[in-house]
């Protein structure tokens, strides 16, 4: 065994301590950095929730933003991006917000909206710098990309313990851990977007006579635009997913809330709060989604309100909420006595399911647990670790060479090396029995909705709406069902997991190319040898691919599962969490990466090695 | 030609594979077949030497992958050469500084693309406009030079719409325009009109040679894989066949005395009669023939043909000076007319 946790804890202390030219640590440094984001965070918070004292030193308060022009003009942005459909989502979800505020949703909403909107700017600026910096040089993509794929994998919870080191706690570090976060899928976007630029464009500025910046402000950047917008969708997306994570760092709002009702167990409220994170991501969603794949239109007309109708909107809907303000308070905050809660009614459910259900779930589930669960967790912790190392090589070998059996034998030996072997191999079992239940689930359920335009076309858009959903809330209706335990976990692992394995099947499937579908027919293949020995080889590589996925979300979602209770990895992480050890937080955290590492290198492989071959035969 | 060269190209090669420099001159800069292929280098261009003359149309013809395109961006050193040299004006291209390379296109040389190249996220006018746009020049004056183009290239109306919302046609007309409002002195279009249809493609072949007789003359060079575009626009056509300009002429010259026989197989379904010129057919002079028919030796085939054949005896050849240079009997044209 040797004693990664000491290195990383004896680097973590010299970083803290060490002064560089005897004048700062870097530990000053990270702190001059969060208090930094002070200033735009207080702003946030004013305009959103606490409102402005003295606003500029002009004598004037400025009262928070009213719930009315918030919900107006969300539901005005939305009718300029995409029409009244997404007018009625966007005002509606904060509209919710606003009306079933009895227990402050609202006010915890904002709280939650204020530190997003400054850590997803942030996210978005040093994602976009990253992704252009490699870009322009191979050597920084080298170093960046696997530095990428490492980060994306290790589990949250890893480094929020160094962010609360370096950063201290509270809602600055908790923006910090956002940031950490939610930039990397952004530079992989600006990458391939950049790279992504046709040709000639380039060309064509470069005849135009750009210089360097021009080039980039003016063609690259621009050009690349939806794949940047996709990158801030991806931005936001993230920022929520942490929204309840960065919580655990002291960061307040919603994720806070929901954090504390969990812990003591007051289901129905936490219920109510997950709800109000559902919505506000899938209002965000909808409306990134909207503004990256809204196409450029010319304008007609000359008047001011044909040619910014949205503007003209928004101006007459902030003049009308000034005026109402003198008349009513309730333009600025939603009355009181007309909030509603609905946690009594969530609750309510969850006793029912107690009362009436509780022996034939428990049946299910300790059967689950005796019958499926433990011969797997037996089984998998029985092999010895030189065993999984020489079959990981050895696979490794089989379908990418030995470079890539050495890369995956070092990552296990990592594993092996640290002393969490046995947890680790835990987690294993977890996440593999969870895929394969994700497999069994989403596979034919991709085969059946790929079927008709109408099933694909519902089943996608149920993937894309529980895809927004931040993780945490998986767990809310699993423990309402079977309290906690590996069960639960599993469950939520299996709800969560199995939606990637699901939409890449029916795009497998569906993006088989027609000819070859009607070459099939012509010879007369039955649907189902169409099914089977046409539409499903072609689609075996996404489907891996899906797999792959499936397996990245599990791995995820068991480290957040050890929330509610299980042996894994993840319960050694919470611990290092509790006492705030850097060094082992990181080694399980880089123990949790390389089992996904390690799978991931193995299904790419497989899949890339399946698509040469497929397009070798065509 | 009469005119002086404006570009000068000398042994150009370019050459694709790991190390093409050391290769290139480890082979004393003449790298053969075996050489090449041995060491899995792709010449794309190879020793290409010619000139381009002020005011000419240069037609580049060749088959994908023949290395045209890769030619014309030697040309505009949007490709770096591994050898040679391409004098502009006479000063070496290739010698010029990143920030001279920048001053020569922003107010010399206008390039057109296959696909367009139009930037999406701006309008009609800002695309036209964007070359003056980097260099400096303020809104106010770019625009009006912007009009100016769009009326020109007849676009008026659709100022303020995104490329998304244009034809392929309305596009390339755009992107025509944004290479022409700086008033270059070079203009290279790279099979501008290839990925058109083919009543549009006709259309915007006139716009070109409209444009080209309109404003002043500008020296140009097109690059295209269609010898039917190629006869219509050329003053002089090069072809190219595996990186090498195997020949350059008049599409007469090509079709009369083709160099290699992959020239031959390219003219050989050419409508001469419309193409050809008396002078490149006739007989020599034959004091017997009578005067009852007189031909001009400038006049094209097809024109004459008519008159030849409906008094069916040969006609006498005469040059601008009224002097007999010829003779033309109507065997000769039939052979032309129905090769």
């Amino acid at each position: 065994m040797l004693p990664f946790v000491d290195w990383v804890n004896a680097a973590i202390k010299f970083l803290r301590k060490y002064e560089f030219f005897g004048a700062f640590t870097f530990r000053d440094i990270t702190r001059a950095i969060s208090s930094g984001i002070q200033a735009p965070l207080d702003f946030t918070e004013n305009l959103f929730h606490k409102g402005f004292d003295d606003f500029a030193g002009l004598g004037v308060d400025i009262a928070p933003v009213p719930w009315l022009l918030f919900v107006g003009l969300a539901a005005i942005y939305g009718w300029r991006l995409k029409g009244w459909r997404l007018a009625l989502l966007g005002g509606g979800c904060f509209f919710y917000l606003a009306l079933f505020s009895k227990r402050g949703i609202w006010e915890l909403s904002m709280q939650t909206l204020a530190a997003i909107s400054v850590s997803a700017p942030l996210a978005g600026l040093i994602g976009i710098s990253f992704g252009v910096w490699a870009a322009k040089s191979r050597a920084v993509e080298r170093i960046v990309w696997p530095l990428l794929n490492v980060l994306q994998s290790l589990p949250h919870f890893s480094y929020l313990i160094l962010v609360a080191i370096f950063f201290g706690v509270g809602s600055k570090a908790g923006v910090i851990a956002t940031v950490i976060f939610a930039f990397p899928p952004m530079t992989r976007l600006t990458l391939i977007g950049l790279r992504g630029i046709s040709k000639e464009i380039i060309e064509a500025g470069i005849m135009a006579g750009c210089t360097k910046w021009q080039m980039l402000f003016k063609v690259e950047i621009p050009a690349a635009r939806p794949q940047l917008m996709l990158g801030v969708n991806q931005i936001i997306m993230q920022c929520l997913a942490m929204v309840v994570i960065a919580s655990f760092i002291g960061q307040a709002g919603l994720g806070h809330d929901l954090l504390t009702r969990l812990q003591r167990l007051a289901i129905g409220q936490a219920f109510e709060v997950g709800v109000a994170v559902v919505f506000i991501a899938i209002a965000l969603d909808r409306f990134s989604q909207a503004i990256a794949t809204r196409e450029p239109h010319h304008i007609s007309g000359r008047a001011l309100w044909a040619r910014h109708p949205g503007l003209c909107a928004a101006a007459a809907l902030l003049a009308a909420t000034v005026v109402l303000s003198f008349i009513t308070p309730h333009a600025l905050t939603f009355p009181q006595a007309l909030t509603i809660s609905t946690s009594n009614f969530w609750d309510a459910i969850v006793d029912y399911i107690t009362l009436h259900f509780y022996a034939p779930l428990g049946i299910f589930r300790d059967g689950f647990l005796v019958y499926v669960l433990i011969p797997v967790r037996t089984a998998i912790t029985s092999i010895p670790w030189v065993a999984i190392i020489a079959l990981v090589a050895c696979i490794g070998w089989r379908l990418g060479g030995w470079r890539l059996a050495l890369t995956v034998a070092a990552f296990v030996f990592f594993i092996a090396a640290s002393g969490y072997w046995v947890r680790a191999m835990i987690t294993l079992y977890m996440v593999v029995a969870s895929m394969t239940v994700c497999a069994l689930i989403g596979i034919p359920l991709g085969i059946w909705a790929s079927k008709r335009d109408s099933t694909t076309r519902w089943v996608q858009n149920l993937c894309d709406t529980m895809q927004t959903f931040p993780s945490f809330i998986y767990l809310l209706p699993v423990v309402m069902l079977f309290q906690i335990g590996d069960v639960s976990a599993i469950f939520a692992i299996i709800i969560y997991a199995a939606i990637p394995i699901t939409r890449y099947t029916i795009f497998g499937l569906r993006n088989v190319p027609q000819h070859i579908i009607e070459a099939a027919v012509t010879s007369g293949c039955t649907p189902r040898q169409i099914l089977w020995k046409v539409r499903m080889p072609l689609a075996f590589p996404e489907i891996l691919l899906g797999l792959n996925q499936t397996l990245m979300f599990a791995l995820f979602m068991v480290m957040i599962a050890g929330f509610i209770g299980t042996v894994d990895l993840s319960q050694e992480i919470f611990r290092a969490l509790t006492f705030n050890d850097g060094g082992k937080g990181l080694v399980i955290g880089l123990c949790v990466a390389f089992i996904g590492l390690t799978a991931d290198r193995l299904l790419v492989a497989w899949a890339e090695r399946r698509r040469a071959a497929l397009s070798r035969e065509e | 030609m009469t005119t002086p060269a404006k570009i000068q190209c000398r042994n150009i090669w370019k050459l694709y594979g790991k190390k093409p420099r050391e290769f290139f001159d480890s082979h004393r800069g003449a790298p053969d077949d075996a050489a090449l292929q041995s060491h899995n280098y792709i010449p794309a261009v190879r020793d290409a030497t010619f000139d381009v003359f002020e005011g000419e149309i240069l037609v580049v013809m060749g088959l994908s992958g023949s290395g045209k395109s890769t030619l014309v961006r030697c040309l505009s050193r949007l490709i770096e050469p591994t050898h040679g040299e391409v004098l502009f004006d006479g000063a070496d291209l290739l010698q010029a500084t990143p920030k001279q390379m920048i001053d020569i296109r922003r107010h010399k040389m206008g390039m057109v693309f296959q696909h367009f190249a139009l930037l999406p996220h701006r309008t009609v006018i800002d695309n036209i406009a964007f070359p003056l746009e980097v260099q400096g020049v303020d809104r106010d004056a770019r625009e009006s030079k912007a009009r100016e183009i769009i009326e020109v290239v007849g676009l008026t109306g659709r100022e303020g719409y995104y490329p998304g919302e244009l034809s392929g046609g309305q596009q390339q007309r755009v992107g025509l325009a944004r290479s022409l409002c700086i008033d270059p002195e070079v203009w290279f279009l790279d099979e501008p009109f290839s990925a058109l249809d083919p009543l549009i493609r006709k259309e915007l072949q006139d716009e070109f040679l409209r444009l080209q007789s309109l404003l002043k003359r500008r020296t140009i060079v097109f690059i295209t894989h269609d010898f039917d575009e190629a006869i219509k626009l050329a003053d002089r056509i090069a072809i190219m066949y595996e990186g090498l300009v195997v020949q350059i002429g008049s599409a007469e010259e090509l079709i009369m005395q083709p160099a290699t026989d992959y020239v031959a197989e390219f003219t050989r379904d050419v409508p001469r009669a419309k193409l050809l010129h008396v002078r490149s057919i006739m007989d020599a002079p034959d004091p017997a023939v009578s005067d009852a028919v007189t031909v001009s030796a400038d006049a094209r085939v097809s024109d004459v043909a008519a008159q030849v054949l409906t008094r069916n005896q040969t006609a006498r050849v005469v040059d601008a000076g009224n002097q007999v240079v010829g003779a033309l009997p109507p065997s000769k044209l039939l052979e032309v007319l129905f090769a």
